[in-house]
């Protein structure tokens, strides 16, 4: 009795566990999981998870064996007492036809005579005597053991559970963190090539979704298979005869359940095929909704959506149809295994060769035999997507990571910041060249502007030289020594960069700033603070300096942003710089703030520059004009205009009517 | 089924109503989720409910009855027992949803922080910082799984407690029974029935009660759904749309006033200017002056709170919302392109264009060029959002989508900023040859975009604090100076 009411929960999965409750999560039967690439290897690599956790593993093990074990002894232990009851009540009748003193057996002997073998065989096998009423003490005794093997069984079964959910929370715990401290080797291809929402979906939901597996279905699966073995051996115990006829339904209930599963899967395989574009054009439609609206295509829009709304609603209901067949089909089987056990049982009984108590341990028996093998076929399902997740962590976990660090890394004791770059070849696919034989030698202090169309690959420069690529030949060396001599963090500490995407996390402004050096002073902060014109706008928020940046950090404007980004790059107090001047979402005045902030920052110091601003590319000593992810000009403003190419182009063309040009 | 397909339809058609104030209110993110998940939710739940919820009264009632017909005394248990149960569900629900909410916050917070760490694995790096946000998720982690395994824990205990009662249920019918059976009052066989209805029943309860667990997510997804059913478009189209007499384009506003719903301050106040056809007028300003509302409020994104727009002479919530759209080419600051082909994106405003004029309105925005380059040409596929394709592509792409069009009335909001400077001049001299009879209202933040427009409007704090060309600005306008001079240099102004 104690394992069919799991059932419920299980379907649904709506318990406890992970906060995946998403449509992937509810593999009822027949509902198509994503299939894994190779189930066994992974399936043991994630196992492998719960390996440090060995030892409470196979005391959950020892603990879910004894609660079903007591549970599968309790209908019997009951049944017992029924037959207590049943011969108490039987000796009682006895005892009011029969006089006096009669004894069982003269009572048998007078039943055969009478011509009753039946009711003499039943009388024969059973434990009665005529004229005494029901044994209380005995019952009482009986139901004393059957309650306490049910307690024992209901707290076995909470603390297998109990000590389960720390198995599977840490096992998850660890995969998490596992998964992020690899995030953090990875180099920065990987970044740039993997879309960012698929990177975090692996780290959040596909982790989730195993967090779920491991609390729920490990333990179920787990209770199922005890509970059918204990179940099966208590019925060939008790009766060979009637274990074997339950066990001639089963493969009539489980065919019938894979029938009807195998066509309620294509439908299911449609439902899921149909809500992924609807998904899909919803998702469009909101995203560009002004557009929509403005190009007056919303009658087209909810077209769409009603067509594919229609398909969805089919698909679904024509699987639910399906596989709502199915538990009344399996209940029917069951019915006539019920009615089996029965008629069988009763004649049995009848004939002494069974007690009655023994019959209905058995039809308590058959009843829960069944769901805990429908249980296990949608575990299995379950299964299926738990590895297909896992495989996609496992993905991750098995990229590429950044090229070793040099085993002994040159540390400089103070960088002047004289940057050479000779010969430097590059390219992000191996085909496609990008980068040929750059040479450049950028003295200390003096400021390199990079320009050139969007997309012109400027940001390529930037990756280089802060190592976040690998150049493929050539060198760059920082005041003579070659960067990749020196450890990756080293040689990040000796840049500064404040980039166009303002990257902030939430937090305070002040751990915002902060960023730039854990240490840092509170003089210092304040100082970087006010170098960057940070200071008196922050002093106007309510919160001043503890001012939490939220979500998007769209409390503040994207100028304010930009300058926070220079305060904490001030703070960093960095030997080289690297600055993005885009600042096409930034108002005029604030602009005018980080122009100065900005000027004030590359002040003495080694400064790249993706320029947008004329002025900070007159003023660069070296120009590098980038095209079509290739530098193709170098030098500095007036040698550049003398030779007459393309930075002398756009120079010009922001000024000339370039309609002649265009047409 | 019907019910999810009706409910989804019923939302989308509900958001295409949206003005974009009501779309700015739930974000275009949590929209979405709306209209898919949180319908599958309820949905999924509203099934199993009605399966458990029909057939388990059905049981408990058939059950009741026939038990109550073996024996009325033993019967009674029933009273206890059910209760009982409901009790120890009840009290183990209202523990855990406040940590399933709390659930569903720390979820987030481990979502956030892996999302700021991936867009910002760059400053990450060189602010050599990786061991702090190794820290920072290492909490955000450890506090999650504190209270998965809280939940977890105590959902552990639901079960087997509900499987002791169920248990001992039976051994307490069997002590009572035999009490009943050994007086006489009711024969052997009716107890073993007896045991199996009061089985039935108590399944019943428990299948159903267990049910309650998944209603608190539900009904938390169909009160994300409910508000936005609740919330009305502020912008509708007018009972009696007047027509307009002349059809040129002519834009006025009068004295318009802008807040945001429940702002103090209004965004825009007292902003007059007209935009006549033939001419380009040109918005600047710094950020938070209010430009892109004001062009916003044209095609009726959102509505004025005080003043009018008025285009030829009628005002625009007047007019149908659709012709008013037709006469509008709205391009947005971020261009947004929809999935499917060049050539079925570019004819997004006017279905019958023929490829003669796609690949005119693509010369005129500067993207013939690539999109020549590309190996299929019109026919390339553009993903969703237009992310196969470079922000300054997307851009001149959706600018030849609007030229297609050929409206009256060109809006531009910003849509320069992803060129550069080269691509930009190029582009405006051809347009200026391609929009001659119409209005162009461009909204910039380079002043070289603007300069030779024949109107400019200096905004500042949602005020206008200049009108006039060029170099009547430079003299009369000091924002307007402050604005040129932090952009160029004293001898390019001149």
């Amino acid at each position: 009795m104690s394992e069919t009411t799991k059932e419920a929960p299980s379907r649904g999965r709506a318990g406890p566990g992970g906060g995946g409750f998403g449509p992937g999560r509810h593999l009822g039967v027949g509902m198509p999981a994503p299939k894994s690439k190779d189930f066994r290897g992974s399936f043991k690599r994630l196992a492998g998870y719960l390996r440090p956790q060995m030892a409470l593993i196979i005391i959950v093990l020892a603990l879910a064996a004894a609660s079903v074990a007591f549970s599968v002894v309790g209908p019997k232990l009951l049944g017992n007492a029924t037959n207590l009851v049943f011969e108490g009540a039987l000796g009682a009748q006895l005892g009011q036809s029969l006089p006096p003193g009669t004894t069982k057996d003269q009572a048998v002997a007078g039943l055969r005579a009478a011509g009753k073998t039946d009711l003499a065989d039943l009388l024969a096998s059973m434990d009665v005597t005529p004229g005494q009423g029901v044994e209380f003490d005995a019952v009482r005794q009986l139901l004393m053991l059957v309650a306490l093997v049910y307690a024992l069984s209901a707290l076995l079964g909470w603390m297998q559970q109990y000590l389960m959910a720390g198995v599977a929370q840490r096992a998850v715990y660890q995969l998490r963190r596992q998964a992020d401290e690899k995030l953090a080797r990875l180099p920065l291809r990987y970044y740039d090539s993997q879309p960012r929402g698929d990177v975090l979906s692996r780290v959040t939901n596909d982790i989730d979704n195993i967090a779920q597996t491991l609390q729920q279905s490990l333990t179920q699966i787990i209770t199922a298979v005890l509970t059918i073995i204990g179940v099966l051996a208590m019925m060939f115990w008790i009766s060979p005869l009637l274990a074997l006829v339950s066990l001639l339904t089963l493969p009539l209930s489980i065919g019938s359940a894979i029938l009807i599963a195998k066509r309620s899967q294509k439908q299911f395989a449609a439902q899921w095929k149909h809500t992924g574009t609807l998904n899909g054009h919803i998702e469009e439609m909101f995203s560009g909704h002004a557009i929509v609206k403005v190009f007056g295509r919303q009658e087209e829009a909810i077209e769409v959506f009603d067509r594919e709304n229609e398909l969805l609603y089919e698909a679904s209901f024509k699987a639910q149809f399906i596989s709502g067949i199915i538990m009344p089909s399996m209940n029917f089987i069951n019915n006539l295994n019920y009615v089996a056990i029965a008629v069988i049982g009763g004649l049995r009984v009848a004939q002494g060769q069974m007690s009655l108590g023994d019959v209905q341990a058995f039809i308590q028996y058959s009843r829960q035999f069944t769901q805990p093998i429908t249980q296990t076929a949608s575990i299995m399902n379950v299964m299926q997507s738990t590895v297909a997740s896992a495989e996609r962590v496992f993905e991750l976990l098995d990229e590429a990571e950044e090229i070793p660090e040099s085993q002994t890394p040159v540390t400089m004791p103070r960088v002047e910041g004289h940057i050479e770059m000779s010969d430097v070849s590059f390219r992000y696919e191996p085909d496609t060249p990008l980068i040929e034989d750059l040479s450049l030698d950028a003295r200390p202090g003096s400021t390199v502007a990079i320009v050139g169309p969007t997309g012109a690959g400027k940001t390529t420069l930037v990756n280089l030289l802060m190592r976040f690529y690998e150049i493929d030949e050539g060198t760059i060396s920082i005041d003579g020594v070659d960067i990749r001599e020196m450890s990756r963090n080293d040689l990040r500490r000796t840049f500064g960069m404040v980039l166009q995407d303002a990257w902030l996390f939430k937090g305070t402004i002040r751990d915002n700033i902060a960023y730039g050096r854990e240490d840092a002073s509170d003089e210092a902060l304040d100082e970087a603070a006010r170098a960057a014109h940070v200071d008196h706008f922050v002093r106007t928020l309510p919160d001043g300096y503890d001012t939490v940046l939220d979500d998007e950090a769209s409390n503040i404007s994207a100028g304010e942003r930009q300058l926070l980004t220079i305060a904490r790059a001030f703070l960093a107090d960095p030997e080289i710089l690297i600055l993005d001047e885009a600042t096409s979402s930034v108002d005029t005045r604030t602009e005018v703030l980080i122009q100065q902030a900005m000027s004030r920052l590359m002040k003495g110091r080694t400064s790249f520059v993706i320029a947008h601003r004329l002025s900070t590319i007159r003023n660069a000593d070296t120009i590098i004009v980038m095209d079509h992810g290739r530098i193709i000009e170098q030098g500095n403003h007036e040698a550049l205009m003398a030779a007459e190419g393309f930075y002398c182009d756009l120079y010009n063309s922001q000024f000339v009517d370039a309609y002649d040009e265009a047409s | 089924m019907a019910f999810g397909r009706d409910v989804r339809s019923a939302l989308f058609r509900r958001v295409q109503s949206f003005a974009q104030t009501e779309l700015n209110v739930f974000g275009a993110a949590s929209v979405i989720t709306r209209n898919t998940n949180d319908v599958q939710q309820v949905q999924m739940v509203l099934v199993m409910m009605l399966n458990v919820m029909i057939m388990a009264p059905i049981t408990m009632i058939g059950g009741i009855i026939m038990a109550i017909r073996q024996d009325v005394a033993l019967s009674s248990m029933i009273a206890v027992i059910i209760p009982l149960m409901a009790v120890i569900i009840g009290l183990m629900l209202k523990a855990a949803l406040p940590l399933f909410q709390s659930m569903q916050a720390k979820i987030d917070r481990v979502n956030q922080v892996m999302r700021e760490k991936l867009s910002g694995v760059r400053v990450i790096r060189a602010f050599v910082r990786t061991d702090f946000e190794e820290r920072r998720f290492d909490e955000a982690n450890r506090d999650l799984t504190d209270t998965q395994l809280k939940i977890n824990r105590m959902f552990a205990l639901m079960l087997p407690l509900l499987m002791a009662i169920f248990n001992f249920s039976s051994v307490a019918i069997i002590w009572f029974g035999a009490g009943r059976v050994d007086s006489g009052a009711m024969p052997i066989g009716n107890l073993t029935a007896f045991l199996a209805y009061i089985m039935q029943i108590l399944m019943s309860v428990m299948m159903a009660v267990v049910m309650f667990v998944m209603v608190p997510r539900a009904a938390a997804s169909a009160t994300r759904i409910k508000e936005v059913l609740d919330t009305l478009s502020s912008v509708n189209d007018p009972e009696e749309p007047t027509a307009e007499s002349g059809l040129s384009g002519q834009i006025e506003f009068r004295d318009v006033e802008f807040r945001y719903p429940g702002a103090e301050e209004p965004v825009l106040c007292g902003v007059s200017f007209t935009a006549y056809p033939g001419e380009t007028t040109a918005i600047v300003g710094s950020t938070g002056s209010g430009k892109s509302t004001l062009i916003n409020l044209i095609p009726r994104l959102y509505d004025v709170t005080g003043g009018s727009i008025l285009v030829d002479g009628v005002d625009v919530r007047q007019m149908s919302l659709s012709r008013l759209w037709g006469r509008i080419g709205f391009i947005q600051q971020r261009a947004f392109l929809f999935s499917g082909t060049v050539a079925s994106n570019l004819s997004y405003g006017k279905e019958d264009a023929s490829e003669k004029d796609l690949w005119h309105a693509l010369s005129v925005a500067q993207a013939r060029e690539f999109v020549a380059e590309m190996p299929e040409g019109l026919e390339a596929t553009i993903s969703q959002g237009g992310a196969s394709v470079s922000g300054g592509q997307r851009q001149r792409l959706a600018i030849a989508r609007a030229l297609i069009k050929r409206p009256e009335v060109y809006v531009f909001d910003d849509s320069f900023s992803a060129l550069d400077f080269k691509t930009d001049s190029k582009l405006r001299a051809a347009l200026k040859h391609e929009t001659a009879e119409a209005t162009v209202i461009i909204v910039a933040q380079r002043v070289s975009t603007i300069m030779d427009a024949d109107r400019i409007i200096v905004m500042d704090g949602g005020r206008v604090v200049g009108l006039g060309r060029h170099s009547e600005l430079m003299d009369e306008c000091e924002t307007y100076r402050e604005i040129v001079f932090s952009q160029l240099s004293a001898e390019e102004v001149a």
